[in-house]
């Protein structure tokens, strides 16, 4: 060895952020102080013991949130890739156990903030399935549950298009994603008062109905929305450096796909047309007139293809949801069951969104039950059955799953989630294993995975 | 705990024999969630359990496919299938956990059943359950039959180890690590069973119903509201 | 630094309205964004709420080159020594932004996983709630903060703004004990 190279222990270092790789006392670490690089390059070549591993740490612009990756790498190449994932746990699911089942869903809409409200509905079709209410949610409800999640759809992927581009280097890409997203956020503010992490849908139905002008909102909207997506698909599709990044890259077959459990647009993209909306349909969906796109090539640019054209059924299923809302006007939103059905309603008054007079009047001078109904439902909250139930909804990232457990009271005994992030991000390894550094960024892009659901 | 056993014996309503729920969930003791109060609601005690067994014919296509998997475990069948319960329009099988492999490797294999996928491990504590605390559900999905069924292992708080499924199920790899980390079952045959979710140095596991919620006061002027588990809340 | 240690104190002033001036022109915000509020940070940089128009759509990837941290979203207890790494490899001057109820106080999570708020980490300049705080209300906070800095007292003066800031708190009643308020 050249004096200006040392071998060193790997634990006579004092700090470490991680262990695992470097605590094997075998492995050779180098420290060089000066002198011919040549040489020392030299030495390490000879033994063929170099081992580099690069953190994409928890902080990081194209992680899609506080995910930690580990990569062992060979020059360019990937030969190990680990995913660290934990920063963002919240313990979400532990803290619904000591809420009511109506104030769950305000907690369980922030586990995937990007689709927050598939994780309500499928909350909420948990909860309607214990009570055995679930025949009895009106239709008008179930009307703004599918405009709420379609919307919310388009407003997944075009995060997960526009992030992926902008972590690639088109910026320009996220800015007009995130515009289309803009409008998605105007018709869901309307209706609901909030852009995102809206507690709108309760058991039994949503907590308000949608205000007076929506449906011609909508409508005016509709084609402005489909515009952007036009606008998309021509800055990023035929887009040479677009296709070079994205064309054979992050493959994932559909054996693949089936040992990891992975669902939604990456399996669809294998050639399996599987869509719990089609084949398990909840919330009325058989009643709607949509295709399911599927593609074969398995990479990551047909998958971007894939989730642009889901936007656009999502539009078309938007517009025959604007039309039933007009056909359906002044049907109730919540189940008639008044001592499930959500209470109060809320109207925008001199101080702020408030409970409506109306209600205040109905409640304090016109019936005694409608209050103590009210008062029990708000302070202590519905009774459930005991038992356990499963439900599974087709989320724009793919399954997400419910499992609920009642004990027979106001507040869940468990209820856990299955996000179809969580076992997307298991993929991470086989997709970057043997490729590029640059393309683990791509990866991450195409498997969209949030880390708010992943970590949960 | 022998509190509950006590108040078990007490309480429970006889069940017709063979269809005894095998899961108690609960005790529930007092009423509104308040104890020690005068309103002599506070020496109700009530046996929350989880529906028993349910009766052949079980309805649907549930019969094809507990029938099937009895003829593919051949003697063992009895064993394995501790209980079926069929309530709100699920199967559940309750397998014991030498079995679960077997189990497992039938349900994904057998082409009447085909469950490609395992929708994950979801760990339930009940404590009240002495010496079948801990169970593991895992959801399993048939995208060839469309269909959905769970299959529940419980196991002991002091014992709490089941044979790991990710040989027959890879997908269930993080979410048994999952399990572990919140839960503490320890899943043998597991490649790297170590914490997910939790620092990896952390002692304890979080959603288990003896871990505290962990929250602190809220300090407002004047005034302090304690933390979400100790307050006088509605049960 | 030299300038404000070295100023004659008639300049200080002056120095004082330069650099604040100068400070507040373009702040240049590290990546940060760990949750729900990463996304409605992500959106202020969009045109609908174009954060551009006051300079700081240049979101740094490293901290080295970054001027003001906004925490968007909840820290769990496993992000909390990241979160001071970070905060501990941006130069000075730097500025935090607590973004959202989650950053500034734990927000609705009262529990195991959750540092109640990131001031428990770092030292905070702008709380910011909301679950998640609109765009428009960033804005506010950013323009506030852009205020807060020009307004910055240096060298002489801001030592003894601490000195009487913190024999203040010593002073202070505590949260608990201010009763009667409501008569």
């Amino acid at each position: 060895m050249t004096p200006n190279a040392t071998h060193t222990n790997a634990t006579d270092q004092g700090y470490r952020a991680t262990g695992a790789f470097t605590d094997d006392p075998n492995a050779a670490e180098y420290s060089a102080y000066g002198g011919d690089w040549s040489d020392i390059a030299d030495e390490a070549a000879r033994l063929a013991q170099q081992r580099i591993v690069v953190n994409m740490g928890p902080q990081h612009p194209s992680t899609h949130g506080v995910l930690r990756v580990m990569l062992e790498i060979e020059g360019e190449i990937i030969t190990e890739a680990r995913a660290g994932i934990g920063y963002l746990h919240t313990g979400i699911e532990k803290n619904m156990e000591y809420r009511t089942w109506t104030q769950g869903v305000t907690f369980c809409t922030r586990m995937d903030y990007v689709q927050s409200m598939f994780q309500e509905v499928a909350y909420c079709l948990g909860v309607e399935k214990l009570l055995g209410i679930t025949d009895d949610v009106p239709e008008r409800a179930n009307v703004l549950r599918v405009l709420m999640m379609e919307l919310t759809r388009i407003g997944s992927h075009m995060v997960a298009i526009g992030t992926g581009g902008n972590e690639m280097g088109s910026t320009t890409t996220m800015t007009t994603a995130f515009i289309a997203r803009e409008d998605t956020f105007r018709i869901i503010e309307m209706i609901t008062g909030l852009r995102t992490n809206n507690g709108y849908i309760r058991p039994g139905g949503v907590a308000q109905d949608s205000p007076e002008g929506a449906v011609q909102y909508i409508r005016e909207l509709i084609p402005q929305i489909h515009s952007r997506l036009d606008e998309l698909a021509d800055l990023q599709l035929e887009n040479p450096i677009f296709k070079l990044r994205l064309k054979g890259i992050a493959h994932l077959d559909l054996a693949g796909c089936m040992a990891l459990g992975v669902t939604g647009p990456i399996l669809r993209s294998t050639g399996l047309p599987y869509d719990l909306r089609k084949s398990e349909p909840y919330c009325g969906y058989e009643t709607y007139d949509f295709q399911v796109p599927t593609s074969t090539d398995a990479d990551a640019y047909s998958r971007v293809v894939l989730r642009l054209e889901e936007c656009y059924e999502s539009l078309k299923i938007v517009a025959q949801c604007a039309d039933r809302l007009e056909q359906l006007e002044g049907q109730p939103v919540m189940v008639a069951d008044k001592k499930i059905a959500w209470p109060a309603q809320l109207a925008l008054g001199p101080d702020g969104q408030g409970n409506s007079l109306e209600h205040i009047r109905h409640i304090m001078g016109e019936s005694m039950e409608a209050l103590i109904h009210h008062f029990k439902l708000v302070t202590e909250g519905f009774t459930v059955p005991p038992g356990q139930v499963y439900t599974a909804i087709e989320s724009p990232k793919g399954v997400l799953g419910v499992h609920l457990v009642s004990d027979g009271g106001t507040k869940p005994w468990r209820a856990h989630f299955r996000d179809p992030g969580f076992n997307h991000l298991q993929a991470l390894s086989i997709l970057c294993e043997g490729g590029q550094v640059a393309d683990v960024v791509v990866a991450i892009a195409t498997l969209d995975f949030v880390l708010g659901g992943v970590d949960r | 705990m022998t509190d509950a056993q006590d108040l078990t014996a007490a309480a429970a309503v006889a069940e017709p024999a063979g269809r005894e729920p095998l899961t108690l969930i609960n005790v529930r003791q007092g009423s509104f969630g308040a104890r020690g109060d005068t309103s002599g609601y506070d020496g109700l005690v009530r046996v929350i359990e989880m529906p028993g067994a349910t009766e052949r014919p079980y309805g649907e296509w549930f019969d094809g496919v507990v029938d099937v998997l009895e003829e593919l475990l051949g003697d063992a069948a009895a064993e394995a299938i501790e209980q079926v319960v069929v309530d709100r329009g699920e199967l559940t099988l309750y397998i014991a956990r030498e079995h679960l492999l077997d189990v497992a490797r039938h349900l994904r294999d057998d082409q009447d059943l085909r469950f490609e996928i395992c929708l994950g491990v979801s760990g339930v504590h009940y404590p009240a359950d002495v010496g079948r605390e801990l169970h593991a559900t895992y959801p399993m999905q048939s995208i060839t039959h469309n269909r959905r069924l769970r299959v529940e292992v419980a196991v002991d708080e002091t014992d709490p180890h089941i044979p790991s499924i990710t040989s027959v199920y890879p997908m269930n790899n993080w979410h048994e690590r999952e399990t572990w980390d919140f839960f503490g079952i320890i899943f043998d045959g597991h490649p790297s069973l170590a914490r997910i979710e939790m620092p990896d140095d952390w002692v304890g596991h979080p959603q288990r119903k003896d871990y505290p919620l962990g929250g602190i006061p809220v300090e407002y002027k004047g005034a302090e509201i304690p933390s979400p588990d100790e307050r006088r809340q509605y049960r | 630094m030299g300038l404000e240690e070295n100023a004659p104190p008639f300049m200080l002033g002056t120095v004082e309205d330069f650099l604040g001036y100068m400070r507040a022109g373009s702040l240049w915000p590290a990546t940060f964004g760990l949750a729900c509020c990463a996304i409605e940070m992500m959106s202020t940089g969009t045109p609908r709420f174009d954060i551009a128009r006051i300079g700081m759509e240049v979101f740094r990837g490293s901290p080295r080159q970054a001027d003001l941290m906004i925490v968007a979203g909840r820290v769990s207890n496993k992000m909390a020594p990241i979160v001071r790494q970070v905060y501990d490899q941006m130069p000075e001057p730097k500025w935090v932004l607590a973004m959202g109820v989650c950053a500034s106080s734990g927000g609705m999570f009262n529990n195991y996983a959750i540092v109640p708020g990131v001031d428990h980490v770092v030292p905070v300049d702008i709380y910011l709630p909301g679950c998640p705080p609109r765009p428009e209300m960033l804005l506010n906070a950013l323009l506030e903060l852009h205020k807060q800095i020009r307004d910055t007292p240096l060298g002489k003066n801001r030592r003894e703004m601490a000195a009487a800031a913190e024999a203040a708190a010593l002073a202070a009643t505590p949260t608990i004990d201010m009763k009667g308020l409501l008569r």
